[in-house]
C-alpha cells in the first residue's frame, strides 16, 4: 500500500449573471417618517449576505448611517421583481439597481432638506451621520430625520426611488455565432495538494492555496466566508456526494442521507487565500461578487492532482475511491506523474 | 394508544405535557412547546441540526423518545442568552462568521457547549470530534471550529 502525493491546479474565468432576458433586477428604496429607509427586494438573502451587502451599498449611496437602512427580501408579492439569487448575479444586479434606487431618493431627500433650510438642492452634502448640511457651511443643517418628517407632514413629498439594473440582451450572431453573454467575468486559481491510497482508493486533500479576483470585495469578511465554505463544497462534489453506487440497478441506490456522504469537520483541509481586489468597471462600487465560483476550480484541480498523484484520468464526479480503483487495475497500478517543486 | 404524561426541564423551566409514546423529543420541543430553536433536518440521526443537551449530554432530539425524558433537564440554543446578552459561543460564532444560512446553528451551538461544560480548554481535534456528529453545509466547518475555541479562550481568559 502506498499514498501517492499528488499536486493539481484549475484557473477559471466566472461569468457574473446570465444573459437570459438580460437579466434584470430592480429595486425600491423610501424614506420612513422616522428618517430611516427601507429597500424593498425580491433578491434572496440564503446566508450569502444579500441583505448586508444591499444594506452597504444604499447606505453608502444614500448618505446616511448604516443603521438607518433596512433591506426587505424575498417576498414576491410585494417586492419589486427580480429574477432571482442564483448564477452568482446577487451583488452585481441587485447591487446596481439599489444604487439607482438610492441616487433618486436621495434626491427627493436633499430637495426636502433645502426647502426646509431655504438653500439650493445642489449646495447640500450628506455626513453619513444622519446630517444634511451646505457645503462648507456646516452649521446651516438639518437632520435626514427632520427633512423626512418635513417631507411628509409639511410639503407632501415621498421621499422614494426606483432601481433597475438590466444589461441589453445580446443575440447571437447568425453568421459568426458570436455573442456578449456577460459584462463582468471573475477570475480564480486554486491549487490542491492531496493523497491518494492505491489501496483503498482513498483522497485526502491536504492543502488548498487559491487566489480569487471579484471585484472589489464589498464586505471582506463575508467574501472570505463564502471562498471558505464554497471550497469545501467544491471537495465535498468532487470526491463525496453521490447516490451512487447502487449495484445491480438503481432501485439498490442510496436512499436517504445516511448513504450520501458529505465530508465532516474532520476532513477539510487548510486553505490558504489570496483575494485579489480590481474593481469591476460596472460593478456597485466595482463589485462582482464570489457566489458559485467559490467551488467551481476545486473540482478540476481535485482531478489534476489525482492525475498528478497515480496517472489516471477520471472525468466524471464525484471521483469516489470505486472509480479510482478501477482505474487503477485497468491500468495496472499507479503511475505517479513529474511534480514541480 | 393512550398519550403519556411527561415532566422534564426544559431550558431551566419545569414543563409538563402529553406525549404519544412514539413522539420524539424534537417533536415535543417543537410542537408542544413551541420552542423551535432546534431544527428538523434528516429525521435519521444523520444531519445533528436537531442536538439538544439531556442532563447536560448532547442528544439527537429526532431520535430520542420524549417518554425517556422524565425528570431530565433539557437544553436548547433557546436557553442560551441571558436576556439581551449572548452567550460566549454565541457571540463568537456571530465574531467569526460562523453561520451562513444558519440552519445547523443552533445544533452546533449545543454540541460546543456540550463539550466546553466538560473541558472548557479543548484541543482542535477535540472540538472537531464534538462537532463530528453535525453537518454544515454552508461554511466548511473552519470558522465554527475557531468560533469554538474562540470561545473556549474567553471563557478561559475571564476565569483567570
Amino acid at each position: 500500500m502506498t499514498r501517492h502525493h499528488g499536486r493539481g491546479m484549475a484557473s477559471i474565468n466566472y461569468p457574473i449573471g446570465m444573459n437570459l432576458g438580460g437579466d434584470p433586477s430592480q429595486a425600491l428604496v423610501h424614506a420612513n417618517p422616522d428618517g430611516k429607509f427601507t429597500v424593498a427586494l425580491s433578491a434572496i438573502d440564503l446566508g450569502q449576505g444579500m441583505k448586508q451587502v444591499s444594506r452597504q451599498i444604499a447606505a453608502e449611496t444614500l448618505g446616511v448611517p448604516i443603521e438607518d437602512v433596512y433591506v426587505d427580501t424575498a417576498d414576491s408579492d410585494t417586492g419589486p421583481h427580480d429574477m432571482g439569487s442564483f448564477a452568482s448575479r446577487g451583488t452585481h444586479r441587485v447591487g446596481n439597481a439599489v444604487i439607482v434606487a438610492a441616487k433618486e431618493a436621495r434626491g427627493v431627500l436633499l430637495e426636502a432638506a433645502a426647502e426646509e433650510l431655504e438653500v439650493n438642492a445642489e449646495d447640500l452634502v450628506t455626513d453619513g451621520k444622519g446630517n444634511i448640511h451646505v457645503r462648507g457651511a456646516a452649521s446651516k443643517t438639518i437632520t435626514v430625520k427632520a427633512a423626512s418628517q418635513a417631507a411628509q407632514f409639511k410639503q407632501g413629498k415621498t421621499i422614494a426611488g426606483r432601481g433597475i439594473f438590466l444589461i441589453p440582451l445580446s443575440n447571437v450572431s447568425p453568421e459568426t455565432g458570436e455573442m456578449s453573454p456577460v459584462t463582468a467575468y471573475a477570475h480564480a486559481c486554486l491549487v490542491v495538494d492531496l493523497e491518494v491510497c492505491d489501496e483503498t482508493g482513498d483522497v485526502k486533500v491536504n492543502r488548498m492555496t487559491s487566489a480569487y479576483e471579484l471585484g472589489r470585495a464589498l464586505n471582506p469578511k463575508m467574501v472570505e466566508q463564502q471562498l471558505v465554505g464554497g471550497a469545501w463544497m467544491g471537495m465535498s462534489h468532487a470526491l463525496y456526494e453521490t447516490p451512487e453506487p447502487y449495484y445491480p440497478n438503481p432501485e439498490h441506490g442510496g436512499r436517504d442521507y445516511n448513504e450520501y456522504l458529505m465530508p465532516g469537520p474532520g476532513d477539510i483541509a487548510p486553505h490558504d487565500i489570496a483575494v485579489l481586489e480590481r474593481p469591476a468597471p460596472d460593478g456597485p462600487f466595482g463589485g462582482k461578487g464570489p457566489g458559485e465560483m467559490c467551488a467551481n476550480p476545486v473540482l478540476p484541480a481535485v482531478a489534476n492532482a489525482i492525475f498528478n498523484a497515480i496517472g489516471v484520468r477520471i472525468d466524471t464526479l464525484p471521483i469516489t475511491p470505486e472509480k479510482i480503483l478501477r482505474a487503477l487495475k485497468a491500468q495496472g497500478g499507479a503511475r505517479p506523474q513529474v511534480r514541480r517543486a | 394508544m393512550a398519550r403519556m404524561p411527561v415532566q422534564f426541564r426544559l431550558n431551566g423551566s419545569d414543563r409538563a405535557v402529553f406525549v404519544e409514546p412514539a413522539e420524539t423529543l424534537l417533536g415535543t420541543i417543537r410542537r408542544g412547546l413551541g420552542d423551535f430553536a432546534p431544527k428538523f433536518g434528516c429525521g435519521q440521526g444523520t444531519c445533528g441540526v436537531c442536538t439538544v443537551l439531556v442532563d447536560g449530554e448532547p442528544r439527537l432530539g429526532c431520535l430520542t423518545l420524549s417518554v425517556t425524558c422524565e425528570g431530565r433537564s433539557i437544553e436548547t440554543a433557546s436557553g442560551l442568552a441571558d436576556g439581551p446578552t449572548l452567550h460566549p459561543l454565541q457571540a463568537a460564532f456571530m465574531e467569526h462568521f460562523a453561520a451562513q444560512c444558519g440552519f445547523c446553528t443552533p445544533g452546533m451551538l449545543m454540541a460546543a457547549k456540550a463539550l466546553l461544560d466538560r473541558n472548557p480548554d479543548p484541543t482542535r481535534v477535540e472540538v472537531v470530534e464534538a462537532i463530528a456528529g453535525n453537518i454544515c453545509r454552508c461554511t466548511g466547518y473552519e470558522p465554527i471550529i475557531n468560533a469554538i475555541l474562540a470561545a473556549a479562550q474567553q471563557r478561559g481568559a475571564r476565569r483567570a
